[in-house]
């Protein structure tokens, strides 16, 4: 095991694009770092640069206390779990296995024991002899996430491994993996775009946008605190409600600053008891809870107001309604730059 | 600053570029043998053949050396009517052949496209033409098209188009007809396979949606398939017209270019100046001619395909 | 359906009439041939080994195409992976040079290569045919391989790679039992392009000892007039094993005939 350390990595393309820039971030040993962003934000470039598949353009990389920047994949002791799986068609599960070991020059009974074991930990004793064309995608699936653990690597690295799975599968698997980190307790690093995904998964979580790194954190103090405007409509879903701060009158702690409020830190009231009256414009049922949609100001075409609400007492469409704000979780930016303001309480 | 803490910062600076470089140098490790081969066997030749081109060499003449003689040749070529007979007939036998095999061949492609019991065994049959040596193909035709009992000749006369045998190699406008033909047997069915791969390149809910939106048969070729097919089919005429432009082998074998020199193309009349003549010089001028307007052609195809195929990486 | 019925057969009877007529015997080639012959005979093909020693010819095309295509598939695939998986500068001038290259007309360096030949004294030998059957083979090889190549996921070499592989080592235990079918389609085109070649051949062969068999069967004379059932059997000799070949491989060679063309 080895911690990750990102000194000022930057990536061009020869064409021009910048997909990294300037990115500092260590992943500690034995951690679980989940980078997170929209398509094309660099994460994915961020974790093939660690990989070695990729050079950066400026910067140092360093795996535990050596410097790797210049180095070829398979000089770095790293193992990853691709989205597409790349399973090698045309070994079966058991050389797909032992690849990376072969390679190294590890001898066959080490070999063979460490498959053995990874395939009892993650249920493929059964299709050892199979090649990967024969196998269902969970199984595929299972494969890849075994090839990298057979090696015993410093660092695992994760490109959007349950992208490819079914919505059922994809929660499943979701908790094996934590299972197993924790089990192996080894450092990981996480490309995923799925925000929920990331949540779960994360001891920490780092949000790139268009190449920079927004907030690195724990999932929590990442939702309860968001560095910025961008990472507070990110993370959590439904997206929370931005609104002109002035709505709430004196409550603002500054003029012009823009207000960040979560779905949930909003309560239905009867009209006119709550800080603000709406309408309901569409109601969602979820199941467990009900999502609002909401129009503000007399004429219904103000900003939109999402809200979750629990499904008792109903709520009846094209009516007005009161709405309360939970003082305590109140999120303010800076307008230009998005920044979060803290207030002091 | 320490040690180490300097060389960390050189290495800092240059590892990169010495990725980057690592690998342009495998690259080129990999590429330098058939490359080389490429240069030595083809490249090189080329050039040597513009050099000879610009000078005397006859060897049936070796007394007179190799001496530097300008465009001397070129303006040989140019005042020499086989020379523009031949480039006549090349020209005439390439839009011919190639016009009627981009008809025929589109219109075995549509039929093929079709799916239907035994599409393996027409592909198969009509892959037999495009693999038997196109020299064996002329002599195959030219024994069809034999005077005296040739089955041309003997279903022509069985079925009352003609009164007597024809002798089809004696008189020029006949001796077209086995060439042109020969050709068009032999590589239609090459045509037909890139329009088809063509054809199954077109998404099958875009004729979907032109009969919902009212297109016939007709309108569906018109608007859907023609226009989607035209890659192909520039592909299937550049392709063609290149090879057309370098017919040799078939006209060989079927009329050695003749009655006189009334079918001889441009590539065997540079053949018999080399090596029948042995006038090198101005063989190679010829060569070069050639090289020429094919160049100019394969220039207009890279130009048209060779950027999105070497552009298009990741 | 029945006009692609007529265009099979019109396809296929050439051929068809050739192998019949390579069974009739001399004498009743021009009169009036029936379409069913009830007579053959071997006539033709026992003349063609026992006197003509046809196989000659057969083997000496044998050796060259089989020559030509092992060093193309050899050498040409270590470029074609090159161009299709590395990153160089020059890289796409290099596929622009191989793509004109094979697309240049024989008869535009049949002259210096003549030359070259009779200097090294390699006029009428095998190396004297594979050397120039390269400036075709070659480009065609890599051309058809950058293609096949290309279609292999990045992903599996990138996993090789982190699997702790070299460069060469993933090309060796991913790509190539990857690419076989691919290296095979190649083979088989190259080795029929060089099965079929007639110039070169013509120009840098003096007597029957070095022929190839196309070369062979066009110059055939008999004394008084052309030996037509001779000819004809050799014909199907020479035929038989592209045919066979293509047949048996028929769906990969369409698909390497048109790979480099329609995709793009």
């Amino acid at each position: 095991m080895a911690a990750v350390r990102l000194e000022g990595i930057s990536k061009t393309y020869p064409n021009g694009h910048v997909a990294v820039r300037g990115l500092d971030l260590e992943i500690g040993d034995g951690e679980f770092m989940v980078l997170v962003g929209p398509s094309g934000c660099g994460k994915s470039t961020v974790l093939r640069m660690i990989a070695g598949l990729e050079t950066p353009t400026g910067g140092r990389m360093l795996i535990g206390d050596r410097d790797v920047t210049a180095l070829p994949p398979q000089e770095r002791d790293i193992a990853m779990v691709f989205q597409s799986y790349a399973l090698y068609p045309h070994m079966t599960v058991r050389e797909n296995l032992g690849f990376g070991l072969r390679m190294r020059g590890a001898t066959r009974p080490v070999i063979a024991e460490r498959v053995e074991e990874a395939s009892r930990v993650l249920g493929l004793a059964a299709v050892l002899d199979r090649k990967p064309a024969q196998l269902s995608g969970g199984q595929r699936q299972r494969v890849a996430l075994g090839r990298a653990i057979v090696r015993e690597p410093k660092v695992f690295l994760f490109d959007e491994p349950l992208s490819n799975l079914d919505a059922k599968l994809r929660v499943e698997t979701r908790a094996e993996l934590a299972r197993l980190h924790r089990r192996l307790k080894a450092t990981a690093v996480y490309v995923t775009h799925d925000q929920e995904e990331a949540m779960t998964l994360g001891g920490r979580v780092a949000v790139l946008r268009d190449g920079y790194l927004q907030q690195a954190a724990p999932p929590m103090e990442l939702y309860r605190r968001p560095a910025n405007r961008f990472v507070a409509g990110f993370v959590g879903s439904p997206e929370m409600n931005f609104l002109p701060g002035d709505i709430l009158g004196a409550a603002a702690p500054g003029p012009g600053l823009t207000l960040g409020v979560r779905p949930h830190d909003l309560a239905i009231v009867a009209a006119g008891a709550g800080d603000l009256d709406a309408w309901v414009d569409v109601v969602e049922p979820r199941g467990s809870e009900l999502l609002l949609y909401l129009r503000l100001g007399a004429d219904r075409a103000g900003a939109e107001l999402r809200v979750i609400t629990a499904p008792e007492p109903p709520i009846e469409v094209e009516r007005v309604v009161g709405v309360a704000f939970d003082r305590a979780r109140l999120h303010w930016f800076e307008p230009e730059s998005g920044q979060r303001v803290e207030v002091s309480r | 600053m320490s040690v180490s803490e300097s060389e960390g910062l050189l290495r800092g600076a240059d590892p990169i570029r010495g990725v980057e470089r690592q690998e342009a140098r495998l690259a080129w490790g990999l590429v330098l043998p058939a490359v080389g081969t490429i240069l030595l066997v083809a490249l090189f030749p080329l050039a040597w053949t513009v050099w000879e081109s610009v000078h005397l060499h006859d060897l049936r003449m070796p007394w007179l050396g190799r001496p530097f003689i300008g465009a001397a040749n070129y303006l040989e070529a140019l005042g020499d009517p086989r020379f523009w007979g031949a480039l006549g007939h090349t020209a005439f036998f390439a839009a011919t052949s190639v016009g009627l095999e981009l008809i025929l061949g589109l219109g075995l492609a549509l039929a093929m496209n079709r799916a239907f019991r035994g599409r393996g065994l027409v592909r198969a049959a009509i892959l037999v033409p495009w693999a038997i040596p196109t020299v064996v193909a002329g002599l195959l035709w030219r024994f069809m098209f034999a005077g005296e009992g040739g089955i041309v000749n003997e279903t022509l006369l069985d079925l009352g188009l003609l009164r007597e045998p024809l002798v089809w190699f004696i008189e020029a406008e006949t001796a077209w007809v086995p060439v042109i033909l020969a050709d068009v047997w032999k590589t239609t069915p090459f045509v037909a396979l890139l329009l088809l791969a063509g054809l199954q390149n077109i998404d099958a809910s875009l004729y979907e949606a032109a009969r919902i939106d009212g297109a016939a048969a007709w309108g569906q070729f018109r608007h859907v398939t023609l226009p989607l097919l035209k890659p192909a089919i520039l592909v299937a005429l550049i392709f063609r017209t290149l090879d057309a432009f370098r017919v040799f082998d078939l006209v060989y074998a079927l009329t050695g270019g003749g009655p006189g020199t009334s079918t001889e193309p441009i590539a065997l009349y540079t053949f018999n100046a080399l090596l029948q003549n042995l006038r090198f010089g101005y063989g190679s001028a010829l060569s070069v001619i050639v090289f020429a307007i094919t160049f100019g052609l394969a220039l207009i195809y890279i130009r048209l395909l060779g950027a999105e195929l070497t552009g298009s990486k990741r | 359906m029945v006009a692609l019925t007529l265009l099979v057969m019109a396809s296929a009877f050439p051929f068809y009439w050739a192998i019949v007529s390579s069974f009739t015997p001399e004498s009743r080639l021009f009169q009036s041939p029936p379409l069913f012959p009830a007579d053959l005979v071997l006539d033709h093909y026992r003349t063609l080994f026992n006197e003509r020693n046809f196989w000659v010819p057969v083997r000496n095309s044998l050796i060259v195409a089989g020559t030509t295509t092992a060093f193309c598939v050899a050498i040409g695939g270590l470029c074609a992976y090159a161009l299709a998986r590395l990153e160089f500068r020059g890289k796409s001038l290099l596929l622009g040079v191989i793509l004109a290259v094979g697309m240049f007309p024989q008869i535009s360096v049949v002259s210096p290569l003549y030359l070259v030949l009779r200097q090294l004294r390699l006029i009428n030998t095998y190396p004297g045919l594979i050397l120039p059957y390269l400036t075709f083979a070659m480009p065609l090889t890599i051309w058809l391989l950058v293609g096949f190549f290309r279609q292999l996921p990045a992903e599996l070499e990138e996993a090789a790679m982190v699997d702790g592989a070299s460069r060469l080592r993933a090309f060796r235990e991913v790509i190539v039992p990857l690419a076989l079918p691919g290296l095979a389609t190649t083979a088989i085109l190259t080795f029929v392009y060089s099965w079929n070649e007639f110039l070169f051949a013509l120009s840098f062969t003096l007597g029957p000892e070095r022929q190839t068999v196309p070369v062979a069967i066009a110059l055939f004379r008999g004394q008084y007039q052309v030996p037509w059932g001779q000819i004809l059997a050799a014909a199907i000799v020479a035929t038989a094993p592209v045919t066979l070949l293509v047949l048996a491989f028929q769906r990969r060679i369409v698909q390497g005939l048109t790979a480099g063309a329609v995709k793009g």
